[in-house]
């Protein structure tokens, strides 16, 4: 296993798009995977980020790991704002 | 929020380092400690696209908050604009509504503004139409 570094730049792997099972014979499109975007009432798009948590330091999170779990996703613009 | 079982997580599009220091220097002095949670760093946007609160304009995330519960399913959400925070109360509130409905397998409904305590709504055939014999706002 290699070992984590804290480089500077570490991208994380964004939103995790579930790989596509083959159909036989049935090529798969050539089009992008299709984005599933957020909605209420489905499933909350997984991803994965890298994050800083108090006392522990840098890690990588998935919103997956929290199954089983109530969670309250924030975003907000950004760090040393105002509101 | 650890009292409902609830986990946060905080996403912007700040780099970790930055979450960091702005933790230690600012936010520790304003909650003791610092703030519990983890905070994501969506750099780049990915995430917030997909959630549909990245501004490619601004290059950041607007204020976006879901409530997401233990199946991994999106219960609500609230996106507003940057210059106005949030209502915590409300968020906390809509948390114990969404946790009851989940608790009586979603036999019973939560009239607006309910808070714990207060009578709920059993949909169905008996009810319809008589929601104003058991709710008055």
């Amino acid at each position: 296993m290699v070992k984590e570094v804290d480089s500077c730049v570490q991208p994380a792997a964004g939103p995790l798009v579930p790989e596509p099972t083959p159909v036989e014979g049935v090529s798969p499109p050539e089009e992008e995977v299709k984005m599933v975007m957020a909605r209420v009432g489905k499933e909350a798009p997984d991803f994965e980020a890298s994050a800083y948590v108090a006392g522990e330091g840098f890690k990588n999170v998935k919103l997956s790991d929290y199954r089983g779990q109530w969670v309250v996703l924030c975003f907000y613009p950004g760090d040393f704002t105002f509101v | 929020m650890k009292e409902l079982g609830v986990e946060v997580l905080s996403v912007s599009t700040d780099s970790r380092f930055t979450h960091k220091i702005w933790n230690e220097v600012e936010l520790s002095k304003m909650v003791e400690g610092g703030i519990p949670f983890p905070m994501l760093s969506d750099q780049g946007g990915r995430i917030g696209t997909v959630y549909g609160v990245y501004d490619e304009d601004a290059g950041v995330n607007i204020r976006g908050r879901f409530i997401i519960d233990p199946d991994g399913v999106i219960q609500a959400m609230e996106v507003l604009t940057p210059p106005v925070g949030r209502n915590p109360a409300e968020l906390i509130r809509q948390i114990k509504a969404f946790q009851h409905v989940r608790a009586t397998g979603g036999a019973e409904a939560t009239p607006s503004g309910w808070t714990p305590g207060e009578k709920t709504l059993k949909p169905g055939p008996d009810l319809v139409g008589k929601v104003w014999e058991v709710w008055k706002p």
